[in-house]
């Protein structure tokens, strides 16, 4: 391409041949992406396909290890967002980043106050902002505190922000995540409007119907590197977009015996979570008609009346694209977060019991965060045994800690989960990630449990120890045991499951037979391109 | 263990060069006041000239070690668990002359007596330290905050007690306002025996070498009994680690937070003690302050461990008893003040590296142990 003949059409941003490599995997490989000015492009993938690590180096917070990045044509090389938003690059974050006790005004100039006399320029600053609004039909009230805002109106002001500092070209991570439907609506007028003033709009998601009304190219994304690059007269479908997603190879379960009895271990009834913190149901209303009046009232719903059974010897999969109602499932069911429904335990309703009580009953837990819920990183392996275990043998001597018996019991895991460690002593972050996994899946089937809780069991572990815990899963569950898995992988999932639920927005939408599932069905109930009816 | 004895060596040294490094700069310090560095650590060791005074000294050393090793031991309870009770200060005060008061209204046989004492102290501080735990667990309010708010209350609370509803005879002439004085069974027996041992001349000032040491080294081996071998230990010890794991493991840690405050509070109600049974024999208007404060940097000092903790004190105290040392050599006495901050300061530094370079060293044992490297992925 010449500069001289085509320079009015010179791509926005080009991406060609990135890649990213972090200790122990690559998270971007060979990224080419043509970004058109003008444009709304959208780049999707599953949560883990390296979306994430893509745009922080697009906006300067991290170096590509390979490959070149151009914007406008010019080759750049960022050190610093600073460096980015110098060349007109502006990222709108998901987690909003705004002072909620400043004014809109003050939050939108904030390390760019135009100043007079060193004092701030409040009238200039309001005029720009102002005209800005006006000219992008961005509505805000300058002078209302960021705290009394809304959701959508906080991620106007944040789009401000990145006006404000002369951005032409702006990424959006997921603006779509915490916005309710007409939120959505809105966001996509201004969007609109952007690109009519001939922005360029980066948009990124895993909602398919979203990217099919508001883009003009997409991006696919699937483990780290890009598979696709289509305009959007090319896409017929959200579930071709859905199938180039997941990949179109699925991997074949095993032929084995089923062990699933007709004994029920675990059953959730109806159970709600609200967005935005746990009231009680008021005195005199049943769950369901305060249930019935939260949704009525339009309110966020990060579980919305799940309700499912696990027998016993019986391992039931959740697929979903991740921030669907997946963890917030897990801590419901573990009793970290409250939540309105039923929850039983065998015969015994639990929902009303403590998280310790729940573990002492017979509930284990590999949580999906091994280095925020599972570990005490800076403390030695047995005593990582006695986590959990605090009320029970063999690490419970009275009031006492039985050290004596941890260790051994910690010997024990080691040898027959083939952790490798000098020794029980050694601290648990001397460990590779996938032996204290290993470390924490024996620990979490110590003492007899009658349902397991497996969160991504095999995230970040070399394949070695994927295949053994696999193998534990599958000896556990033949032996009787119940496990909940949850999991981002679907060889995983469809391999190790006797049925699968697919989870979208906070509802389980379906539920499949792993034995006979198709990429397009599930990766269309995954992102919402099936709408969800149930079938079995 | 040869883990936890490397960890333990590298500790050791980092605490010796932060010590030589705080002298190094405070040798500045002292330059710039205009007195000689010499003279000042000369008289860091300078215990006297009769034998008298050599045992007076050592006296005074070892009473001023006891309360606050109590306060570094009380406010390492709460750190264990990344719970700042900064309120240590008025939990001791109000549990001080609330134990001196109840002390002086009934006499009962010595054992009887001191133990109820001992237990109203504790009893007055761990309620009081209940109140910002309750706030915390209810509402949410920061600790910090709270306890430094209940310190001004506890502190004008105690004033006010000891002129008023709790204040006892005074003796003709006298300034001070004071409690009751406490019958002659509170008094703790003192531990000038022990110079007989060998055979120095006994103490004579402040009631000799207070018995509550004895209490207080107890006291330094049950809190370590508790922390390091017991559940409420453990779970004190993962909440402080790891919050949110501890709670994915059954903690409760509203309970956790309530118990461990009124547990620092306790400990926090028996720092008067040592001075009202040991000499004082009342609460009065010249009470020791500012003990409470001092317990934060001996904890810190100390790494929040009760050995560690024995040996701040210990430093501590050392550098305190100099005051008059100091002032007839002719150096500022303020320039302890300057060692000790300089002392927390480096050894709190100090700690954190060592900290890093023992789970580094760690990691890298434990890799070249298994004789593996992290698994390589190709690109």
């Amino acid at each position: 391409m010449s500069a001289d003949t085509l320079a009015t059409a010179k791509p926005a941003v080009e991406l060609e041949g990135i890649t990213k490599r972090f200790p122990g995997v690559v998270a971007n490989h060979d990224i080419r992406i043509t970004v058109e000015p003008g444009t709304v492009h959208a780049i999707v993938g599953e949560n883990g396909a390296g979306k994430s690590t893509l745009m922080k180096i697009l906006y300067g917070m991290q170096k590509p290890d390979e490959g070149t990045i151009k914007v406008n044509g010019t080759e750049v090389a960022f050190r610093t967002p600073s460096d980015a938003i110098a060349v007109g690059i502006g990222m709108v974050h998901q987690h909003f980043m705004l002072a909620d006790n400043l004014t809109v005004l003050e939050n939108i100039v904030l390390g760019a106050e135009p100043k007079k006399g060193g004092m701030l320029d409040t009238a200039t600053a309001r005029k720009r902002i102002t005209e800005l609004a006006e000219s992008h039909g961005l509505r805000v009230d300058p002078d209302k505190l960021v705290e009394d805002l809304g959701v959508g109106d906080r991620q106007r002001v944040e789009i401000l922000k990145v006006l404000y500092r002369g951005a032409r070209i702006l990424i959006l991570d997921e603006p779509t995540a915490v916005l309710v439907p007409q939120e959505v609506e809105e966001l996509f007028q201004n969007l609109r409007e952007l690109k009519a003033e001939g922005l360029t709009v980066i948009f990124i998601s895993h909602k398919l119907d979203e990217v099919l009304d508001i883009a003009d190219a997409i991006t696919v994304i699937r483990r780290g590197t890009t598979v696709a690059s289509l305009a959007r007269n090319e896409v017929t479908s959200a579930r071709q977009l859905a199938e180039l997603m997941v990949g179109s190879e699925l991997p074949t379960p095993e032929t084995r015996e089923s062990t699933v009895t007709d004994r029920v271990a675990l059953q959730v009834a109806h159970l709600t979570m609200e967005a935005d913190g746990y009231r009680p149901v008021p005195k005199g209303t049943s769950v369901e008609t305060y249930v019935e009046k939260l949704r009525a009232d339009g309110k966020r719903l990060l579980l919305d009346d799940v309700s499912f059974e696990i027998h016993e010897g019986e391992i039931l999969g959740i697929a979903g694209v991740e921030g669907n109602g997946q963890s917030e499932l897990i801590e419901a069911i573990m009793g970290i977060r409250a939540a309105h429904g039923g929850i039983a335990l065998g015969e015994q309703d639990i929902s009303t019991w403590s998280t310790l009580k729940r573990r002492e009953s017979g509930i284990g837990y590999i949580p999906e965060d091994r280095h925020r819920q599972g570990l005490l990183l800076e403390a030695s392996l047995w005593e990582n045994r006695v986590l959990g275990h605090q009320t029970r043998k063999p690490a419970r001597n009275g009031i006492w800690v039985d050290r004596r018996a941890a260790k051994a019991d910690t010997e024990r895991i080691v040898k027959d989960y083939d952790v490798r460690t000098p020794g029980v002593d050694t601290l648990a972050l001397a460990l590779s990630g996938g032996n204290q996994q290993k470390l924490i899946v024996g620990r979490e089937m110590s003492g007899a449990p009658k349902f397991l809780i497996a969160a991504h069991p095999t995230r970040g572990v070399d394949v070695g120890a994927q295949a053994a815990i696999w193998d534990h899963l599958r000896n556990a569950r033949a032996a009787g045991l119940a496990v909940l898995l949850i999991s981002a992988d679907l060889d995983e999932l469809i391999g190790l499951s006797d049925t699968i639920q697919v989870i979208y927005r906070g509802r389980l939408v379906a539920a499949l037979d792993p034995s006979d599932i198709t990429p397009e069905r599930l990766g269309g109930y995954m992102t919402g391109a099936i709408a969800g009816t149930e079938e079995t | 263990m040869p883990a936890g004895l490397n960890r333990a060596l590298l500790t050791v040294a980092g605490a010796v060069i932060a010590i030589v490094l705080a002298i190094a700069i405070s040798s500045v310090a002292i330059t710039a006041a205009g007195a000689s560095p010499l003279h000042a650590f000369a008289a860091f060791f300078d215990f006297g000239a009769s034998e008298r005074a050599q045992s007076n000294a050592i006296a005074t050393f070892l009473n001023r070690a006891v309360p606050l090793f109590i306060a570094g031991l009380a406010v390492a309870v709460g750190f264990r668990m990344n719970l700042f009770n900064i309120g240590v200060e008025g939990q001791y005060r109000l549990a001080a002359i609330c134990a001196a008061y109840v002390g002086s209204t009934f006499s009962a046989p010595a054992p009887i007596q001191i133990t109820v004492i001992i237990v109203v102290a504790a009893l007055v501080g761990g309620l009081y330290a209940l109140i910002p735990a309750v706030m915390k667990v209810t509402r949410g309010v920061n600790e910090v905050i709270s306890t430094i708010m209940l310190n001004y209350i506890a502190i004008n609370l105690s004033s006010f007690l000891v002129r008023g509803p709790f204040a006892g005879q005074r003796a003709e002439g006298q300034l001070t306002t004071t409690t009751p004085e406490l019958p002659d069974s509170a008094m703790f027996p003192n531990l000038n025996f022990v110079f007989d041992w060998f055979g120095l001349l006994p103490p004579t000032r402040g009631g000799g070498v207070w018995g509550f040491l004895l209490v207080a080294i107890a006291l330094g081996i049950v809190i370590w009994v508790v922390l390091e071998r017991t559940r409420f230990g453990f779970n004190v010890k993962a909440s402080g680690l790891n919050g949110p794991a501890a709670l994915a493991s059954g903690v409760d840690p509203k309970k956790m937070i309530i118990a461990a405050m009124m547990l620092s509070g306790g400990i926090a109600g028996l720092i008067g003690l040592p001075e009202i049974l040991g000499d004082k024999g009342a609460f009065n208007s010249n009470f020791t302050a500012g003990l409470g404060f001092l317990g934060i940097a001996v904890a810190l000092l100390g790494r929040n461990k009760p050995v560690g903790i024995a040996v701040a004190a210990l430093l501590f105290a050392f550098l305190d008893r100099a005051q008059g040392a100091l002032q007839i050599a002719n150096v500022p006495p303020s320039v302890i003040t300057i060692i000790q901050g300089v002392t927390v300061l480096l050894v709190v530094v100090a700690n954190e590296v060592t900290n890093r370079l023992a789970l580094r060293l760690e990691e890298r044992r434990a890799a070249q142990e298994l004789g593996t490297n992290k698994v390589e992925v190709a690109a």
